[in-house]
């Protein structure tokens, strides 16, 4: 035993080298297995938290590695990407930057995606499963597809009408096609140039900045983004419920309005702007063309507060998810109230707040025989070879009011075209329909009032549905006539004239 | 079964033509990714293809044609690694140029591997047999003990001092030290083993050796890491520990040296861990990789590493659409293997890992099949070198053990090791030439 060489010739019994050379073998070979486990557990398992690391930069570089895809007006591009010759290969540029801003969004490599550039960005950087050509396959090779295009349903002549309309005041246009919701123009003043910061250098941030610290607010989306009280442009909701819920049968007939108007509980009359309106009695018809708050106050009583949501809320208020794809501010109708909360609101006061493409939706509804359509921002979806990823239809949004109740408050709102306070919105050879708003706000009513104009118009004698339908509203005017027939009438007949005109 | 003397009894297959085959593939393969690389940035093959790949293939046929001829029944296998290690990292460190202004390490990285083929060639002709190696064990040792003193004179990179600057050369002594070291481990172990593993005193249970058989080993060991942990070199020294006591183990076959091993490594670990702030926040990276970017001061190089390997996924980018310019100055040498997983993919890193482990095999099963204990433990210390030093790079960047900094072995830049990795091939060959030779009786 003491000097025995067995087990491979180990001394005393001992392995020898060919044992412990296998072991030491062994053992490099679980080296390697470790090795192989790590790498699977990094390259596979924790990959996707990996990849998504904010700290990490391939996903950014990669998305910018190739020309973004566009949005297009009509059949051209309103955006474009050039080469940078940085990290990045390629930004984001703009044609007609401010022109569009409020349609594009921005997409800015240090600042991400905005609006349509946001909610269509899949498609547009071409991660979109629906444009690769074998899913499966491209998802395993990460094959790159092209950026999609988006045609959007702006109308060029519509857009330039309302940013020329709206000019150097704070203000803001939404326009409808009402028999299909297409939104035909979007319009936010102050605007801004969504290229001038759309890449990562320090010229970009300083752009930026100066932006983020203007007091007028260029960057927010007053179409969208932005509710005001509405006034008297929400008299056309209050109408509507009225007739459809048959409180008035005949515009025209006197209505059991009392005069003065004490808001109920309150020893507080609801005042009017003219005389006219200082009757007992008025019928809807000269309410609504004078604009007299005692009398549709007094009916959206009448109607009373479940009616009246309803007919709101089937207009487009209270939905916080009425998205275009890109999603606008909530409007509000409050769902509790008093009686005199009630008057209040329903002349588009107390709490009552709309975004323009809501009071757009009220004019489109009117105009579409009481059919309210789903707005929509985007047309069609394509590759980049043209071929269409997805077509949007015309979608049904809510029944506001019978197709005879919406001709009766055609009639009205022609009336005031014609008659009263929106004499400004007329247009020779075309029917056009309108309410003027002026609101109050601010303590004491001492702000600078909202003037308001919402309005469809049609090719007179026409028997089909208004091809336009706009809401206007100036938040922010210096001029000394702040009133919605004065200030927003025009804009309205501007943009709505293009539309006719096409 | 009857023996005729003067006929072989049976035919020994040389495998001449087998490792030709492979070594021609191994040239294809880095001429293929070489061009990969071309397409993917350029959209075209590069206009040197053709001569990289002819100067890729005169320098692995040269090799072959010397191993036909000095060493014929060598291992089949060693040489065509080799050369698919070399070419794959020529192919990455082109590929890294690329993204690097005014890069040019490939072009050196190929002169480098010229004078490493031209040291392998040197090798298989001069030396006949290792045995003779052993003469000049504690020569080696006493050599390998001045280059690794050496850069001390010379300023730190990177914060080590670990290189020797000549002008516009540099090269790392440690690298070259490592086969000194394995040299003077075989011979002293060879000739000491049974008085390592049987003589001395009773301890604690445990049986020590005698101070004067294990007093030089240890001394010279300890001098090696001194030296090294002076010099922050931790990936060399850990490498170097981890020689010794594997070299340990399978000469004397105690596990008790493992056991004692971890022990010292474990205090030493600790105690530079303490003392090096250095080694502190490298542990601290270790730990939680991700820690300074919720802190705020962005992804650090374990970071970036990981990120480089989770794009790259199953199946990589591809070569050239990665994004190593990210991963910063060290992704040609101690990081080249983050680019790799980045465009090679899981697949690429574990193939990779797989012709390693196959080299390293081959180099035990040398060491298993030859006669006398010196080349045994020769050839297991090669083949350890390589595996260890594959596992303390790739575990590093891969976040599975504190980085240390070390080269990856032929893929890394840098001429110190891929000269280094040709002359362990070598050794490999010549040793398998012997292992396998049929005994004289035979032939």
């Amino acid at each position: 035993m003491a000097l025995g060489r067995s087990r491979g010739g180990g001394p005393q019994g001992r392995p020898g080298i060919s044992v412990t050379g296998r072991r030491a073998g062994t053992f490099c070979l679980l080296l390697t297995v470790a090795l192989c486990v790590q790498a699977t557990r990094v390259q596979v398992f924790r990959a996707d938290e990996l990849d998504h690391n904010p700290a990490n930069q391939r996903l950014t570089i990669e998305r910018y590695s190739q020309p973004r895809g566009n949005l297009l007006v009509g059949a051209d591009s309103v955006t474009g990407s050039e080469p940078t010759g940085g990290r990045y290969d390629y930004k984001r540029t703009y044609t007609d930057g401010p022109l569009y801003a409020a349609v594009t969004g921005y997409s800015s490599q240090a600042y991400g995606n905005t609006q349509l550039e946001g909610t269509e960005d899949d498609l547009l950087s071409g991660t979109d499963s629906r444009l690769a050509s074998w899913a499966v396959w491209d998802a395993v090779a990460r094959k790159q597809n092209p950026g999609g295009d988006v045609y959007t349903t702006i109308d060029r002549a519509a857009q330039q009408a309302a940013m020329r309309g709206l000019g150097g005041q704070q203000g803001a246009v939404a326009a409808i096609e009402p028999a299909t919701g297409r939104i035909l123009a979007l319009a936010s003043t102050p605007s801004y140039d969504p290229g001038s910061f759309a890449g990562s250098s320090a010229v970009d941030q300083e752009a930026w900045n100066r932006l983020q610290a203007d007091a007028d607010q260029p960057m927010l989306n007053r179409a969208l983004r932005q509710t005001y009280p509405p006034g008297s442009t929400f008299k056309v909701v209050t109408a509507a419920a009225a007739l459809q819920h048959g409180v008035v049968t005949d515009p025209d007939a006197p209505t059991g309005a009392p005069y003065p108007y004490v808001l109920p509980g309150t020893t507080t009359p609801l005042v009017n702007d003219t005389p006219v309106c200082d009757e007992p009695g008025q019928s809807l018809d000269t309410a609504m063309v004078h604009s007299c708050n005692s009398v549709l106050g007094y009916l959206g009583v009448q109607v009373g507060l479940e009616r009246m949501v309803e007919t709101a809320a089937d207009f487009g208020f209270n939905d916080p998810r009425l998205d275009v794809p890109v999603r606008p501010a909530r409007s509000n109708f409050d769902t509790r109230m008093n009686e005199s909360q009630l008057a209040l609101s329903s002349i588009g006061q107390f709490d009552t707040a709309a975004t323009p493409l809501v009071m757009a939706m009220v004019a489109a509804g009117v105009a579409n025989n009481g059919a309210v359509m789903r707005p929509q921002l985007v047309d069609k979806l394509t590759k980049q070879d043209g071929t269409t990823v997805q077509l949007m239809r015309p979608a049904a949004y809510r029944q506001a009011m019978s197709p005879a109740v919406a001709g009766q408050v055609q009639r009205l709102m022609t009336d005031v075209v014609e008659n009263g306070t929106g004499r400004n919105a007329r247009i020779g050879g075309a029917v056009v329909g309108g309410k003027t708003g002026t609101a109050q706000h601010g303590v004491d009513n001492s702000g600078t009032p909202y003037a308001w104009f919402i309005a469809w118009a049609k090719p007179a004698g026409s028997g089909a549905v208004a091809p336009v339908a706009v809401a206007v509203v100036i938040a922010d005017s210096d001029a000394t006539d702040v009133t919605g027939g004065a200030l927003a009438a025009p804009i309205a007949r501007s943009v709505m004239q293009a539309v006719l005109g096409r | 079964m009857t023996r005729t003397a003067g006929r072989p009894r049976r035919t020994v297959r040389t495998r001449r033509n087998t490792e030709l085959a492979l070594v021609l593939a191994a040239v294809l393969i880095a001429v293929l990714g070489y061009a990969e690389v071309g397409v993917n940035i350029d959209g075209t093959v590069p206009a040197d293809a053709a001569e990289y790949g002819a100067a890729l293939g005169v320098l692995a046929l040269l090799a072959h044609a010397v191993v036909r001829w000095r060493a014929r029944y060598a291992d089949p296998l060693p040489l065509p690694i080799g050369v698919l290690l070399n070419g794959i990292g020529l192919v990455v460190i082109y590929r890294l140029d690329r993204a690097t202004p005014g890069g040019g390490a490939a072009p050196t990285q190929l002169l480098w591997s010229t004078l490493g083929v031209a040291l392998f060639i040197a090798v298989v002709v001069l030396l006949r047999d290792h045995k003779r190696l052993r003469r000049y064990a504690y020569i080696g040792a006493l050599v390998a003990l001045v280059l690794l003193v050496l850069p001390i004179f010379f300023p730190p990179v990177y914060g080590s001092r670990i290189w020797i600057t000549v002008g516009p050369l540099s090269f790392q002594p440690g690298e070259f030290a490592k086969i000194l070291l394995a040299v003077f481990f075989a011979a002293y172990l060879a000739v000491h083993r049974d008085a390592l593993a049987l003589t001395g005193r009773r301890v604690l249970g445990f049986q020590l050796p005698r101070g004067r058989v294990l007093g030089p080993v240890l001394l010279i060991w300890a001098a090696f890491v001194g030296v090294l942990v002076l010099e922050t070199d931790l990936g060399t020294s850990l490498l170097f520990f981890g020689l010794f006591v594997v070299m340990l183990y399978v000469a004397t076959a105690r596990s008790g040296w493992i056991a004692i091993g971890l022990f010292l490594a474990a205090v030493a670990a600790v105690g530079v861990g303490w003392l090096s702030p250095h080694v502190h926040s490298r542990v601290n990276d270790w730990l939680d990789p991700l820690g300074s970017i919720a802190e705020g001061r962005g992804a650090n190089q374990i970071a970036q590493s990981l990120f480089a390997f989770a794009w790259g996924g199953e199946l990589g980018s591809g070569l050239g659409n990665g994004h190593s310019v990210l991963i910063g100055f060290a992704a040609k040498s101690d990081f080249i293997l983050a680019t790799i997983g980045e465009e090679l993919g899981l697949t690429g890193l574990i193939a990779l890992f797989l012709l390693y482990a196959l080299l390293v095999a081959r180099g035990f099963r040398t060491g298993i099949a030859l006669r006398d204990p010196f080349g045994r433990l020769l050839a297991i210390g090669l083949a350890s070198i390589v595996g260890l030093q594959v596992f303390v790079v790739a575990g590093g960047v891969l976040d599975l053990i504190p980085l240390t900094g070390m080269t990856l072995p032929f893929v890394a830049q840098g001429g110190s090791s891929v000269v280094t990795n040709w002359i362990i091939v070598a050794l490999l060959v010549r040793m398998s030439d012997i292992a396998r030779r049929p005994s004289a009786g035979e032939v």
